[in-house]
C-alpha cells in the first residue's frame, strides 16, 4: 500500500484515496506534430525498473492532479510535487540522488531532461 | 528421451523408480546459436518447441534470468479461452486453444488441460449486448460461443446465487470447450520436448547487455558471458521494456502488477470457471480443490510481483455475493505477477527496428491462453519473416492507428 501526500491539500494518504494517471511530463503533440512525435505522445511510455515520474489525481479528497516520484522496484516514494511543472524540482531529484547514489534525471524519459 | 507412458510408469514401479531422467538438461552455454530466445516461460519455450518442430531450426538458446516458467506462466489463474471479439484475436487465441487440446500429446507431458468449460456472467444490460455482440462475430469467426440465459448458467454451475440484488446474472457468453491447464506442466512439457530436440535451456542466466553492429544484433552478454545468435527474440513479459531498453527501442507497454490468490482446498464444488467481469473477479475450482481467484491490476507501474490489498478485497468481496459459499473460506495464499499492458490490450508479436530482432509481449492480463498459439505464430515470424497469425500484432499497427481494441473484450476491465 503506497502513502502518498496531496501536495495541494497537504493531506497524507494510502492509495486507495487517490488513482494513478500515468507517466509524467508528456510533451502534448498537436496539429503538425511529426507521426514519431504524436505516436510516442499518444502510447509509447516510459517503463522503467526504478525511478520514475506520475501523475496522480486525489480522487477521494480535493480532486486535484499531483505528480509523485516514486520507484517501481521497492514502491518508495520520494517525493509528491505540484504537477504545473514541466520538470521535477530540484528538490525531488535531491532525495532521489540522495536515496539513489548515482541516480540522473537524464537517465529518464529517454534522455528528455538530457 | 525416455517417453512417458503407462508401460513407463510400470517399467518403473518394477525397479523402484530408479530409471527416470531429468526432464531436461542444464547445459553449459555454447559460443554462438542460430536462434537465441530471452525468457523461458510459456511463450518464449513454445516459440522454442515451434522453430524446432515446424521449422527444423534446433541450435536454439532458451535463456531465463530465474528459473523455468517462473514468471507469469506460474502465476496465473490458467484460464483458457478463444471467445474474443476482434478476428485477429480470435484467430490467435483460438489457434491456441485448439493447439492445447492435444498439447499433452503432442509433447508427451501431462498438462492436464481440463475443456470444463468457460462462463462470462452478464450482470449489467450492458454486459448482454456487448457479449452477444461476441457470440455473433465468434460465429462467424469460427470460434464456437453461445450467449446462455441464467437459468442455464444456474444448472451449469448451482453453487451460484443469480438473483444477487445487486449484481444479478442476467446471463453470460458460454465456451464449452474452454477450461483450464496445469500451468508449470505447459511450461514443463515445452522445455522437456525443446531438451530433447538438442536445445539448451539456459536457467539462472540473465542478460545484462544486448551488442549490436550495424542495425542487428551481434550478441547478448550473459552473466554466463557473451552468446552470439544469428536471430534474437525477447519473450520476457514484464520485463519487455527493459530488455527492449537495452536493445534501443521503445514499447508502448507499461508494467504492472496483478494477482491471485488460492482458498483453503474443498470439496468439488463447482466444474466451470466463471469469470464475471462487472464485479472484477474470476474464479474456478483447482484438482486440488482449491478456489482459485484473480482480480485486477493495480493502476500504477510495479515490478515487485506483489500488489495491493484493496485489490484482493474488491474481487472477493463481490463474488461473496455471487458464490455466497465461499464466505467463510480461509485465504491460503496470494501472489503476484507483472504483466505488460498494451494500449489497445493486445499483444504484439512483432519485428523491431533491429533487423534480426524480434519481440513478442504485450499479453497483459491474459498471455497463459495464448501460449502454443503465440509460440506458433512467433517460430513462424522468426522464421520466415512473417506469419498470418501475427500480421495484426505489429508494433507499427499504433503509428498507424490499426487497433485490435480488445479492452472490453478481454474478459476483465483494465
Amino acid at each position: 500500500m503506497l502513502i502518498l501526500q496531496c501536495p495541494c491539500c497537504g493531506v497524507e494518504a494510502e492509495e486507495t484515496e487517490f488513482a494513478g494517471g500515468g507517466q509524467a511530463h508528456l510533451t502534448r503533440e498537436t496539429v503538425g506534430a511529426s507521426e514519431e512525435n504524436f505516436e510516442a505522445y499518444l502510447f509509447m511510455r516510459e517503463n522503467p525498473k526504478g525511478v520514475h515520474f506520475e501523475r496522480w489525481r486525489h480522487a477521494n479528497g480535493c480532486g486535484k492532479w499531483f505528480h509523485a516520484a516514486r520507484c517501481t522496484v521497492t514502491l518508495e516514494v520520494f517525493g509528491t510535487y505540484s504537477a504545473q511543472t514541466t520538470r521535477p524540482p530540484n528538490e525531488i531529484c535531491d532525495k532521489i540522488t540522495a536515496r539513489r547514489p548515482g541516480w540522473s534525471l537524464k537517465d529518464w524519459g529517454s534522455g528528455k531532461f538530457a | 528421451m525416455k517417453r512417458y507412458s503407462a508401460f513407463a510408469i510400470a517399467r518403473e514401479a518394477s525397479r523402484y523408480h530408479t530409471g527416470w531422467e531429468r526432464a531436461w538438461r542444464a547445459p553449459e552455454p555454447k559460443k554462438k546459436y542460430d536462434v537465441v530466445i530471452i525468457g523461458a516461460g510459456g511463450h518464449g519455450l513454445a516459440t522454442a518447441f515451434h522453430l524446432g518442430r515446424n521449422h527444423g531450426i534446433r541450435n536454439v538458446a532458451i535463456i531465463e534470468k530465474g528459473w523455468l516458467g517462473g514468471g507469469n506462466t506460474g502465476r496465473n489463474t490458467t484460464i483458457i479461452r478463444s471467445n474474443y471479439l476482434q478476428d485477429p484475436s480470435a484467430a490467435i487465441y483460438e489457434k491456441s486453444r485448439s493447439l492445447y487440446e492435444t498439447l499433452s500429446q503432442d509433447i508427451n507431458y501431462n498438462v492436464m488441460f481440463s475443456p470444463r468449460g468457460v462462463m462470462m456472467l452478464a450482470q449489467t444490460q450492458h454486459e448482454i449486448r456487448g457479449y452477444l455482440r461476441t457470440a455473433h462475430a465468434n460465429a462467424l469467426q469460427g470460434v464456437k460461443t453461445e450467449f446462455i440465459g441464467p437459468r442455464r448458467v444456474k444448472e451449469l454451475c448451482p453453487i451460484m446465487n443469480i438473483d444477487g440484488p445487486r449484481y444479478p446474472v442476467l446471463g453470460a457468453l458460454w465456451q464449452a470447450r474452454g477450461g483450464t491447464a496445469r500451468h508449470d506442466a505447459v511450461a514443463w512439457g515445452y522445455a522437456r520436448a525443446c531438451s530433447d530436440m538438442g536445445m539448451d535451456i539456459l536457467q539462472q542466466t540473465e542478460v545484462t547487455a544486448i551488442r549490436r553492429e550495424g542495425g542487428k544484433v551481434a550478441c547478448v552478454t550473459t552473466t554466463r558471458g557473451e552468446i552470439d545468435c544469428d536471430k534474437l527474440g525477447i519473450v520476457v513479459a514484464g520485463h519487455s521494456g527493459v530488455l527492449a531498453e537495452m536493445a534501443g527501442f521503445r514499447l508502448p507497454i507499461e508494467s504492472v502488477a496483478l494477482q491471485a490468490l488460492v482458498s483453503e482446498p474443498i470439496k468439488p464444488c463447482m466444474d466451470v470457471v466463471v469469470m464475471a467481469n462487472t464485479v472484477h473477479g474470476y474464479m474456478s475450482q483447482s484438482d486440488k480443490g482449491e478456489m482459485v481467484i484473480g482480480g485486477g491490476t493495480d493502476g500504477y507501474n510495479n515490478y515487485t510481483q506483489r500488489g495491493s490489498f484493496q485489490h484482493i478485497e474488491e474481487p472477493v468481496r463481490a463474488l461473496v455475493e455471487t458464490f455466497p459459499i465461499i464466505s467463510r473460506l480461509k485465504m491460503l495464499r496470494q501472489w503476484g505477477g507483472i504483466v505488460d499492458v498494451t494500449g489497445d490490450r493486445s499483444p504484439i508479436l512483432s519485428k523491431t527496428p533491429l533487423e534480426n530482432c524480434f519481440i513478442n509481449c504485450g499479453w497483459g492480463t491474459g498471455g497463459f491462453k495464448a501460449i502454443p498459439g503465440s509460440g506458433w505464430g512467433m517460430a513462424e515470424l522468426m522464421a520466415n519473416g512473417h506469419s498470418p497469425l501475427t500480421e495484426a500484432f505489429g508494433l507499427d499497427r499504433f503509428r498507424e492507428g490499426r487497433f485490435i481494441d480488445e479492452s472490453v473484450a478481454a474478459g476483465v476491465a483494465h
